[in-house]
């Protein structure tokens, strides 16, 4: 048996008018930091939620080490740790009172698996007698981790646990999931943000409830097949109309402080968008080659699936 | 009208207490007419404090402080008047259809009916959702509905909009999507105060502040901030600022 | 389990709203009943049958008539003139020596005193008994001091116009049915409502624990506060109030641990059916509150309404209890006389219990 590992086969679940899952295929192995990127209504919360066996799927079958999610949910319920989308936590109650009782559920003590959660515990112990309310969102997010794990669980399941938390916030918490990692903890993780990806072992890129692809950060950047000119003129808005007149172009975004721009031809010359931004009376014009990052994957993998299920379907 | 930019936000050492806490020691910054100011911070930095000082939702402890022309002090329903305000969390009414949303707000703002009709089909013809009129508003995509209560925002023409997290958790093309209207509402005159966690979209703003423990630590443009501290991206300028603090602490 | 308890009661401590509804409201209904009512009882218009005429009997008119509390108004002189005196409605009790009350006294060490009070208004009716009823049994005490065979006065109470003390008197058993109803029922299902919208019960349902766990943790605290709440109430009520607790108060004290464990079951069932705890809130206000105000007997007696409405009170439970409550406290009755409503409340204890266990979901939706 594949001890560890999480495993869903052709999971699909509909609420009354929508479908959030449709034929969901992944395996995840032991040990692995495995990120679900997408936006919200992209299907992350009920992926986690039947993994965590709150939700049956509609068909297919899940298993989490090798337990059933249906049928041996009590047996996944003792070995996983779960952290929901808002970190839930008990306002009223203290950091250790919090921690305290996520431990008695489970029949264990802050102090057995004190090591497992020390270098994410330092930070907030200072403030221990404090009211989870009055924590900032960077300390909650961690108080709520440390309760996801005090019971040394094998998987976690971390529902977008860095969302409305700021940019240094985030990237302490990722440093402290590198480190668990380590540990041997199979990690998942949800989140909207695209720059986390690069961050994860392996990545699914979600949407409207379809995994779009699924692969290590590098490969999907690899499989991305199109050459991306970050281009920037003295222009910037009015840049993203110019571009898109360019014959055969597949697409135009900001990025940052550029404009990506994506030609669908393979034999495309970049002098070309110099000659036509020159032509449209830009100046200051810069044009490099840059590497995609999970972002372009991510937009160009949704243009696809959207030609797709516009072709497909009607509504 | 001047050619020349009028300030909308003037705040001169604003300073807002809670107990002996400090939540905004000393702000002091503009905003111009059609300006897309970015306004940064860590959370818990003091942001929404000093959001909801401008809105007119809560007093200021001392300073100087006018939004579109008016005094924060006394003249709050004036400044309610002329600005929108739109954040992650405030949604339009689920159980209305869209066009009954529209018509809430353009109510509330005291626009006439033909005013109303006249702004809704405009700002449907420009989503492309003509068709979704009278769809009640849960049943339609969320990206949809993030676009729309930004035209709902906008829709009395305010002189600013105030945006609080507007695209969290929407995916990458909204999100640049909802930056092309915050550029078109920009360039009819409408300043944009704008709060986000991604960085990527503070270089879409004009002028960047970033709050640190209650201070503007930083304001310029991107390109200055960048250059200031040697960085390649508003990313790494951010962190340097966040760091320095709880490094301190 | 500790863990879940402690837990709870933190919860309930650090929260004032909770706190206030908890402990505070039960003592203020009823001290303001309390105090309505004590006000009338001062200068209380009363006749004496004194058909002993002797030293006892007179000493003890004395002491009654210079308590304060009463005045008289009239001295009758046969039991014939009992009833008229009442029904002109100027005095609100009469005091009937035997004939021989000494002399029976010193001789037999026994004697009988009644009282004759007016009960069409109950709660004063039952005031000026045990008023003076207690200044009898004081002057026994006294003489009991110097006599070696203990005297004793037996003290028999004639209600008339209302013997079943129908009307305001059922406050105080209504005010206790809805008060451990409303802590019990409202306050549990807003807790576990609370969880749902934190999204902690979500841990809490991925945690190893099982249902009757998380349903035990949640509501073994409240049935201790509440049971202290009703043990608060009755004191109050016997201090302030003058309620008598003719029956045995261990018996009452279980049935009301079988009502609050009733509501506490109400209460989780409404829950599992209210994702907020607004929702909660208003389930609990609409489909428990009102029914048990409007229905159980507490304001509108039972009998006095149209027939479906008779049936459907029935299927509340804060009626059955109102009735054991009144039955034991204002007659004075056992197990024996009650079973059949102590079997109902305990059948609808049992129902709710196993609906609530079975609808608390080991998933979500």
């Amino acid at each position: 048996m594949n001890k560890g590992a999480v495993i869903l086969q052709d999971i699909t679940k509909s609420y009354k008018t929508v479908k959030a899952l449709t034929e969901i295929n992944v395996s995840i192995e032991k040990g692995e930091l495995f990120g679900f990127i997408g936006p919200d209504g992209a299907g992350k919360t009920t992926l986690f939620r039947i993994l965590t066996t709150l939700l049956n799927p509609d068909t297919g079958t899940a298993t989490v080490a090798g337990f059933n999610t249906i049928t041996d949910y009590k047996a996944i319920r003792k070995i996983v740790g779960y952290m929901p989308g808002r970190f839930s936590l008990y306002q009223d109650l203290t950091v250790e009172e919090n921690l305290k009782f996520f431990a008695s559920i489970y029949k264990s003590t802050i102090e057995e698996n004190y090591h497992l959660i020390s270098d994410i515990y330092r930070h907030i112990e200072p403030f221990k007698h404090r009211k989870a309310a009055q924590l900032s969102g960077g300390m909650k997010q961690k108080l709520a981790l440390s309760c996801a794990l005090i019971h040394k669980p094998e998987v976690l399941f971390l529902d977008e646990p860095t969302t409305g938390v700021d940019a240094v916030s985030r990237m302490e918490f990722w440093e402290m999931l590198k480190k668990l990692r380590s540990q041997g903890i199979t990690i998942l993780v949800s989140t909207p943000y695209m720059d986390e990806a690069a961050l994860c072992d392996r990545v699914a890129l979600m949407q409207n409830g379809h995994l779009m692809a699924i692969d290590t950060p590098d490969a999907i950047i690899k499989a991305f097949g199109l050459t991306i000119y970050a281009v920037k003129s003295n222009k910037m808005f009015q840049l993203l109309t110019d571009l898109q007149s360019i014959q055969e172009t597949e697409a135009v975004y900001r990025f940052g402080d550029v404009v990506h721009y994506l030609n669908k031809s393979s034999s495309f010359d970049p002098a070309k968008i110099s000659q036509h931004l020159i032509k449209a009376a830009h100046t200051e014009i810069i044009v490099k080659q840059t590497v995609p990052t999970i972002e372009d994957s991510f937009m160009l993998n949704m243009r696809k699936s959207d030609s797709f299920n516009t072709q497909g379907n009607d509504n | 009208m001047t050619t020349d930019r009028q300030n909308v936000i003037e705040v001169k050492n604003l300073v807002k207490k809670f107990g002996n806490f400090i939540a905004n020691d000393h702000l002091t910054f503009e905003v111009k007419q059609g300006e897309i100011f970015g306004f940064l911070g860590a959370n818990g930095a003091g942001k929404t404090t000093a959001i909801k000082i401008l809105c007119g939702l809560q007093s200021p402890t001392s300073g100087e402080i006018k939004v579109a022309g008016f005094d924060v002090y006394h003249q709050t329903n004036l400044i309610k008047r002329n600005i929108g305000y739109m954040s992650q969390k405030f949604s339009l009414y689920e159980d209305l259809t869209v066009s009954q949303n529209f018509e809430f707000y353009g109510g509330i703002y005291g626009l006439t009916r033909k005013q109303i009709k006249e702004r809704t089909a405009y700002f449907l013809k420009k989503l492309e959702i003509t068709h979704v009129a009278g769809k009640i508003l849960k049943e339609i995509p969320l990206g949809w509905k993030q676009k729309l209560a930004f035209s709902v925002a906008i829709l009395h023409h305010p002189k600013i909009v105030f945006l609080d997290e507007p695209t969290g958790g929407v995916d990458p093309v909204t999100r640049r999507q909802f930056w092309e209207m915050i550029y078109e509402a920009a360039n009819d005159g409408i300043t944009v105060f704008v709060t986000t966690h991604y960085m990527d979209e503070a270089e879409y703003c004009e002028r960047v502040s970033i709050m640190v423990d209650g201070r503007i630590e930083a304001l310029d443009t991107p390109a200055g901030l960048k250059q200031k501290f040697g960085v390649n991206s508003m990313n790494e300028v951010f962190i340097r600022l966040a760091r320095a603090q709880s490094a301190e602490q | 389990m500790k863990g879940f308890i402690i837990k709870e009661f933190l919860h309930i401590f650090r929260d004032l709203r909770t706190m206030l509804i908890l402990f505070g409201m039960p003592v203020a209904q009823v001290l303001l009943f309390g105090f309505a009512i004590t006000n009338e009882i001062n200068h209380a218009n009363i006749a004496i049958l004194d058909q002993a005429k002797d030293e006892i009997s007179m000493k003890i008119t004395e002491k009654i008539l210079s308590s304060g509390y009463f005045d008289l108004k009239a001295v009758l002189y046969h039991p014939n003139e009992i009833e008229p005196a009442f029904s002109k409605g100027e005095i609100k009790e009469v005091i009937v020596f035997e004939p021989g009350f000494g002399q029976r006294l010193e001789k037999e060490g026994k004697a009988n005193l009644q009282i004759i009070t007016d009960a069409s208004d109950p709660n004063t009716a039952n005031l000026l008994f045990n008023y003076t009823s207690g200044i009898v049994r004081d002057y026994s005490r006294e003489m009991m001091e110097n006599k070696k065979p203990p005297l004793q006065i037996s003290i028999e109470s004639t209600m008339i116009y209302n013997p079943e003390l129908k009307g305001v008197f059922m406050f105080v058993p209504g005010t206790i049915t809805i008060l451990l109803m409303l802590v019990s029922a409202m306050m549990t299902s807003i807790s576990i409502a609370r969880e749902k919208e934190l999204g902690t019960m979500e841990v809490l349902l991925v945690s190893p624990l099982k249902p009757i766990q998380i349903i035990v943790g949640k509501v073994l605290p409240y049935i201790l506060l509440s049971f202290i709440n009703a043990i608060v109430i009755l004191t109050l009520a016997f201090t302030v109030f003058g309620m008598p607790i003719n029956g045995s108060i261990l018996f009452l004290l279980l049935e009301s641990i079988l009502f609050i464990v009733m509501a506490l079951s109400m209460g989780i069932f409404i829950s599992t059916v209210s994702q907020t705890q607004q929702q909660a809130m208003l389930l609990s206000m609409f489909v428990l509150m009102l029914p048990t105000i409007l229905l159980s007997g507490f304001i509108f007696p039972v009998e006095n309404m149209p027939l479906p409405l008779q049936i459907l009170s029935n299927i509340m439970p804060s009626k059955w209890f109102i009735i054991i409550v009144k039955s034991i406290m204002i007659k004075g009755l056992g197990i024996a006389y009650v079973w059949k409503e102590t079997l109902v409340l305990f059948g609808m204890t049992v129902f709710f219990i196993v609906l609530s266990v079975k609808k608390f979901n080991i998933r979500l939706g």
